[in-house]
């Protein structure tokens, strides 16, 4: 299959209804190995909803998601997180009562060895994949900014901190594709830029990008393509300058002209 | 050389006893040990008998028991109102295999296995009904978690009442076998004089015998828990505890996970099960109950959910309470009440029925009031978990990223 090594996630007539109302409508799109993907739309177009079908947390009503070149259409959770594919959340969902450091550790859970025997002993692996994970985790939250506040609880963060200790949290999964669910929700223009700047640095890690954002400005001037959902429909694809002219979209965030 | 023996960390570093002594969770459990150790010789020289010492043999289940609940509850966040099932599971397993009763049930054979075998056979016991009772439940969340375990707690010692072919019910199960020390040598320091080697040492009843056993057996739980708390099992309960949504988004398999936390909880209820039963020798499904569950829940909730040294402390301070301070009251204000010339408050009169028996009426009101107290000044509990300042590896590597960020934003 070549695509599926040039597109990592596909998704192909994707459907998600709850009772009678349809949140996704029959969305295809894929995203390309190393791209910004941006999802964009007015609040209940069904962005977060997609999200949540790709990681595994809703299963689809009808349609396909292949990550990969592998089907994972109803895969549990932590099944598509192992393949590697991590996200954040809209409203903030952060570990509150473990300091950031512990937030990193769970991150890196899913490409641990060690068994509760291990654990359970202190056995010398164990240990030292401990200190190693440590490490890492250590590096990640300098990666993002915030290694000083590593012993801190996750709670105690500034908002801002507590996007970018999601976004750290998110990486150590190792993932090859990660969702951002609003990112720059917030945040002011200063701090717009520098999460602009650090999605290119994860972009330079070799990991593609997929986000949901409002804010234009942030959407133009990361993203390679973007896709518009408007009541669960795709309404446009394309390359930010086309669909920032295109009529559908304008209609859909300001309402039709006269 | 001489650059190499610089570099290489003196003892007192690698120590860093300082920064150990500051730790709060190193203190509190220096200051255990200390206690543990003195108390048998304080009290055994002070009172002349060991009574207070049989307390403490007793105080020791407990504080297994809270440490054990605390890993369910505490660290990931299920709760657990059944807790005394596995109790009673694992100290049924010890009786039943280590006594006569089995001679008088349709096996017609006594089977007597060795304590320090079956310790670890009640607690798989108790680990595998632990599993058994998660799998089905583990998918309900909160309180609906919470009131089946709270029916499995009640099942459990009902079964034991009813197949009383085995387990004699109501009659309990009396005689059970003391544990055995293997053959040891003897010698000037029992004031014997001369070396020999004695016979297996049996615990017979002896409460310092049990006291130490159940101080040795504490320091396992404790060590074992706080590895466990340690390492990326431990991490994964408390993210399930947190946000068991962002959890699973993180690769961590919640069923498991969660069975393991029901499972591992348990064994630790067996192994003080075993302990009991031994320690008391006569096991009755009526020290079962659901009280007995809510007890050590509150151990845990007072001492401070999810933390180790609050959980041990939690649960001493509940023993003295619940077993010691509030039975004491009626006997206690009836004798400070004669000593400070009140004697006239302890005779019966009218409605009044003097001070000791009145007391005793109240024993409830001062418990709960006790309790309610508590809460209200500390409701996070005696010590509540906090931030692990531990990883003293990076003290510097902190020191250095804080320095970078400032001159970054400068």
């Amino acid at each position: 299959m070549p695509e599926s090594t040039e597109n990592i996630l596909e998704l192909t007539n994707l459907t998600k209804r709850f009772g009678g109302l349809v949140a996704v409508d029959n969305v295809s799109l894929h995203i390309k190995r190393g791209e910004v993907f941006a999802l964009i739309g007015p609040n209940g177009a069904g962005k977060t909803t997609l999200f949540n079908n790709v990681t595994g947390l809703f299963t689809p009503t009808a349609g396909r998601v292949v990550f990969d070149g592998r089907d994972i259409t109803g895969s549990k959770p932590h099944q598509v997180a192992r393949l590697g594919i991590a996200r954040t959340f809209q409203n903030i969902r952060l570990f509150d009562y473990m300091s950031c450091l512990d937030n990193v550790r769970v991150g890196r859970h899913v490409r641990m060895k060690a068994k509760v025997w291990d654990s359970l002993f202190k056995l010398p692996w164990e240990r030292r994949e401990e200190e190693r994970v440590t490490d890492e985790a250590m590096e990640l939250l300098r990666f993002v900014g915030i290694a000083k506040h590593a012993n801190q609880y996750a709670r105690n963060l500034a908002y801002g901190q507590q996007r970018r200790l999601e976004i750290a949290r998110a990486l150590a999964t190792d993932p090859k594709l990660l969702l951002l669910d609003e990112p720059a929700a917030g945040f002011t223009p200063q701090e717009k830029v520098e999460l602009m700047q650090l999605v290119k640095k994860i972009l330079s890690r070799g990991i593609t990008v997929f986000l949901i954002e409002h804010d234009m400005k942030v959407v133009m001037g990361i993203s390679e393509r973007i896709v518009v959902l408007d009541h669960g429909e795709k309404i446009a694809e394309g390359p930010p300058d086309e669909v920032r002219k295109d009529v559908k979209v304008i209609e859909a965030y300001l309402g039709k002209s006269a | 050389m001489s650059n190499a023996a610089k570099a290489r960390p003196t003892l007192r570093d690698r120590l860093n006893i300082r920064e150990r002594i500051r730790d709060r969770d190193t203190a509190v459990y220096g200051i255990l040990i200390i206690v543990a150790v003195l108390f048998p010789l304080v009290t055994v020289y002070a009172t002349g008998g060991t009574a207070l010492v049989s307390h403490a043999t007793r105080a020791g289940y407990w504080v297994l028991l809270a440490i054990g609940l605390n890993v369910v509850v505490g660290f990931a966040g299920l709760l657990d109102l059944g807790y005394a099932a596995f109790f009673a599971i694992g100290a049924y397993t010890y009786a039943l295999l280590a006594s006569p009763q089995l001679a008088s049930s349709p096996a017609h054979h006594a089977v007597h296995i060795n304590f320090w075998i079956l310790i670890f056979g009640s607690m798989l016991m108790a680990a595998l009904f632990g599993a058994i009772l998660g799998f089905p439940t583990l998918r309900l969340r909160g309180d609906y978690l919470a009131i089946v375990t709270l029916g499995f707690g009640e099942i459990v010692p009902q079964l034991f009442y009813n197949f009383d072919q085995w387990t004699g019910g109501i009659n309990a199960v009396g005689l059970i076998d003391q544990p055995l020390l293997p053959a040891w040598i003897q010698g000037p320091w029992s004031g014997d004089g001369d070396f020999k080697i004695v016979s297996p040492f049996s615990f017979n009843t002896d409460p310092v015998a049990f006291y130490v056993l159940v101080c040795f057996l504490i320091a396992i739980a404790v060590i074992l828990v706080t590895n466990l708390y340690r390492s990326r099992l431990g991490r994964a309960w408390m993210a399930i505890r947190e946000d068991e949504v962002a959890a699973a988004a993180m690769g961590i398999n919640t069923v498991t996970t969660k069975l393991l936390a029901f499972g591992i909880g348990a064994s630790f209820s067996g192994f003080a099960g075993a302990y009991y039963a031994a320690d008391v020798a006569l096991v009755s499904p009526d020290n079962f109950l659901f009280i007995v569950s809510i007890t050590v829940l509150v151990m845990v909730v007072l001492g401070g959910m999810g933390n180790i040294t609050g959980v041990i402390v939690g649960a001493l301070v509940m023993y003295y309470l619940v077993f010691y301070l509030i039975p004491g009251l009626p006997e206690n204000a009836t004798s400070l009440a004669s000593s400070i010339g009140l004697g006239s408050l302890n005779q019966s009169s009218g409605d009044w029925p003097g001070l000791g028996e009145e007391t005793q009426r109240l024993n409830f009101i001062i418990y709960g009031g006790i309790l309610v107290g508590m809460m209200l000044l500390r409701p996070q509990g005696l010590l509540p978990s906090r931030v692990r300042e531990q990883e003293l590896k990076h003290a510097a590597v902190l020191e250095e990223a804080s320095a970078v960020e400032e001159g970054a934003r400068a």
